[in-house]
């Protein structure tokens, strides 16, 4: 069943369970659709009704308002149905396991699961027992793919273009999925990576996926052209990884002083929620003429649209 | 399978068959004669059906290798009955069961315990080892002597290091009154909190907590020194990495009475196994880099490493079918341990004997059991085996409920034909 007939792309994957292995054909299908979206996002009806009547579940293990939301308002834009599951409503915490839940899940026949779980690995095992097309929302400290293809989108719709650009992702590396998805998009898509943070924060062998690592602001920020800028994950901070917050503010939080090593028309990210005073300045935060944090969550939205329609269509493509 | 506790009675005659013996260094084609559970002559002179004495059952080995049955120093016994069968299915007539079983092996009645239900089983023989510390909680001395009495053959807290370095300075000296061993599991576990897999590029790719090389090889330092100190008896158990082997190499040049061992999976897999988070694949201690792998490789051909064991740890389908850092470590290895093993042959690293002699006289000799040698005077346990067959592990095929072996779906060579456990057959493959 072909709606779309002439302009239908094709992403040639069942799920989208991380960055890493998509080539750069493949990123730049996923984000020339989602300009599309952005463009009916500002419009006042902004819907349209390419997943009518597809099902749609949010499954998160793990809280969250703002993927959760996204994704949902991506659906619902599209026409689909969309469930939110969470953790607390669920019976994971009566005991049963992960594999089960999906089983169970599976058993309604939903389109697409998207799906967040504080263990890396996590999403990966759940796709493989169900037959819809799985959305890694974050699996622990390993991949959050939607997170790099919108900031991707952000700096291409600002830049014009992602290769040769200079990037700084500073702070908790360590435990970041959004540093490792960013880390993947971006060398695929030519930008070069740096990553700045206390050497507690990195983890080991970090170079090997491609990147330069600084543990100086000062002289990781020279001549960037973008700086994005990471939540520090103090609620995962159960070990000495930094003597306190306004230590780490001191030597890695991002202020104006910082900035001015960076380009002068340096774009400023972060993917939210943001600790104001702990790694970034507020008024670097506000900063309208640099700091496009709005944006991304804007672009956030189009993505997912675009992620959901391309594996819903291709899926459909598929059961002939 | 003629698995049963009663004695054998009568004469067998193994004739033409390839004769391994490590422990004497014997490899020749010959036969072996055995009288009840015992061997009464063993060599070339017993090669053809007509050196069989009168009477005697003959057992044609068809020229294939005959050597003692193995000898494995590390297991976790999960459910007795399929480990036993596991066993033997695998050619393993001695194995040495770690005290973290459900209770702890800390107690006398226990070591009894467990000893008897293997008894009962007839298939493999089954030691214990007795727990270092009372409820392998690391804190207070387990009382070794009365286990060691009771039929603990050394002392170990099993997959948990003994932390603390004033309670391992206690248990080597302790332990050294009477003469006994104390097994330590190499990992300092402050170093190791949330880690999973081995610290470097793939866990960091894979945003997994990594286990530092360093957190072995610090606690074998730590231990080599306590046990110059103490004049204790250390044994480290499977060994992982390129430092510790270096660690140990220096250790026994010095002089120091430390032994150690590895499992397969230390010599034959690296981390790369673990691909998109294969929980079989999780181990402790964890698949190490390419380097390390080598480097125990080297440790096994130039006798820095004493022993291989299996490192048998059956996982039931519900600990292993979770996130990967949910799951649990261990890994299957009694079936696969002479094929596996036999790969340091097949691959040019070592002789046959000399591989032989890690899983049969070399543990034997550590735990002191009366096994591994074809010698007249032994029990007659013996494993019958054909070194160049191929055949490719199947998880589902191993038996019993645990499938979780890191070897899945790897081509191997070495089948055992025959398993022989006091002169009694307990294995012999099916068609």
């Amino acid at each position: 069943m072909k709606q779309d007939g002439k302009d239908k792309v094709q992403f040639p994957h069942r799920h989208l369970l991380g960055i890493e292995g998509l080539s750069p054909e493949e990123i730049s299908i996923l984000l020339d659709r989602s300009e599309s979206y952005v463009d009916q996002n500002r419009r006042a009806d902004k819907t349209s009704p390419v997943l009518h009547g597809r099902t749609i579940i949010n499954l998160f293990f793990e809280d969250s308002t703002r993927t959760r939301t996204s994704f949902e308002l991506a659906g619902k834009r599209l026409g689909g149905d969309i469930i939110n599951m969470s953790v607390a409503t669920s019976s994971v915490k009566k005991g049963e396991t992960l594999i089960d839940t999906a089983m169970t899940l599976n058993a309604m026949h939903p389109d697409v699961l998207v799906v967040r779980h504080p263990h890396s690995g996590a999403v990966k095992l759940l796709s493989e027992k169900v037959n819809c097309a799985v959305i890694n929302g974050g699996d622990g400290s390993h991949e959050h793919p939607t997170q790099a293809l919108l900031d991707a989108l952000t700096i291409r719709r600002r830049r014009g273009h992602l290769s040769g650009l200079q990037v700084a992702i500073c702070g908790d590396i360590l435990h970041s999925r959004v540093a490792r998805s960013n880390i993947h998009l971006l060398n695929t898509m030519g930008a070069r990576v740096r990553l700045i943070a206390p050497k507690t924060l990195v983890p080991p062998e970090v170079e090997r996926l491609g990147v330069e690592v600084f543990h100086d602001m000062n002289d990781g920020l020279k001549d960037c052209d973008i700086v994005m800028m990471l939540r520090l994950q103090r609620e995962r901070m159960n070990g000495n990884f930094l003597p306190s917050v306004r230590e780490y503010f001191h030597f890695f939080g991002l202020d104006y002083e910082k900035l001015g090593h960076a380009k002068e028309d340096a774009l400023i990210m972060h993917p939210g929620p943001m600790n104001r005073g702990v790694e970034i300045d507020t008024d670097v935060a506000d900063d309208v003429g640099r700091s496009v944090i709005r944006e991304q969550v804007e672009m956030g939205v189009a993505v997912r649209m675009a992620v959901l329609e391309l594996l819903v269509l291709d899926s459909s493509e598929g059961d002939g | 399978m003629a698995a049963n506790n009663e004695k054998s009675s009568g004469t067998v005659a193994y004739i033409n068959a390839r004769l391994l013996d490590p422990a004497s260094g014997l490899d020749t084609i010959g036969g072996l004669l055995t009288e009840g559970e015992i061997i009464t002559d063993v060599g070339p002179g017993l090669a053809k059906k007509k050196d069989a004495p009168k009477g005697a059952k003959v057992v044609d080995c068809g020229g294939k290798c005959l050597s003692p049955g193995l000898v494995d120093m590390r297991i976790e016994i999960g459910d007795l009955a399929s480990t036993a069968e596991a066993a033997v299915s695998g050619g393993v007539t001695s194995a040495v069961c770690l005290p973290n079983t459900d209770p702890v092996i800390d107690d006398m009645t226990v070591v009894e315990f467990v000893a008897r239900r293997a008894r009962k089983l007839g298939l493999v023989k089954v030691y214990p080892y007795g727990a270092v510390t009372k409820g392998l909680q690391g804190r207070e001395l387990a009382e070794l002597g009365l286990l060691a009495e009771a039929g603990a053959v050394a002392f170990t807290d099993g997959t948990k290091a003994v932390a603390d370095a004033q309670v391992m300075a206690r248990a080597l000296s302790y332990a050294a009154t009477f003469g006994l061993m104390i097994v330590q599991h190499p990992e300092e576990p402050s170093l190791t909190a949330d880690g999973v897999m081995n610290a470097g590029e793939t866990a960091t790719r894979l945003g997994l907590f990594g286990i530092p090389p360093e957190a072995e090889v610090i606690m074998i330092e730590r231990d080599v020194r306590l046990a110059e100190m103490t004049g204790g008896r250390l044994h480290i158990a499977h060994v992982s990495t390129a430092e510790s082997i270096d660690a140990i190499r220096r250790a026994k040049g010095r002089g120091i009475n430390v032994t150690c061992d590895t499992a397969p999976p230390y010599f034959a897999l690296n981390e790369a196994a673990i691909g998109d988070y294969r929980t079989f694949a999780k181990l402790s201690p964890p698949l190490r880099a390419e380097d390390d792998r080598q480097a125990v490789v080297q440790g096994l051909a130039d006798g820095t490493i004493d022993a291989i064991a299996s490192d048998h740890t059956p996982r039931d389908e519900e600990s292993k079918r979770l996130p990967f850092e949910q799951a649990a470590p261990g890994g299957m290895g009694l079936s696969t341990l002479l094929a596996v093993a036999l790969e340091l042959h097949h691959n040019g690293h070592m002789g046959l004997l000399d591989v032989l002699k890690l899983i049969t006289s070399a543990p034997a000799g550590l735990m002191g059991l009366d096994a591994g040698a074809l010698i007249a005077g032994r029990p007659a346990d013996l494993v019958l085996f054909d070194p160049e067959q191929g055949w490719k592990v199947d998880a589902d095929a191993l038996g019993g409920k645990a499938k979780n072996s890191p070897f899945d779906g790897r081509p191997v060579q070495g089948r055992v034909l025959l398993c022989v456990v006091d002169g009694r057959t307990v294995f012999e493959p099916g068609e």
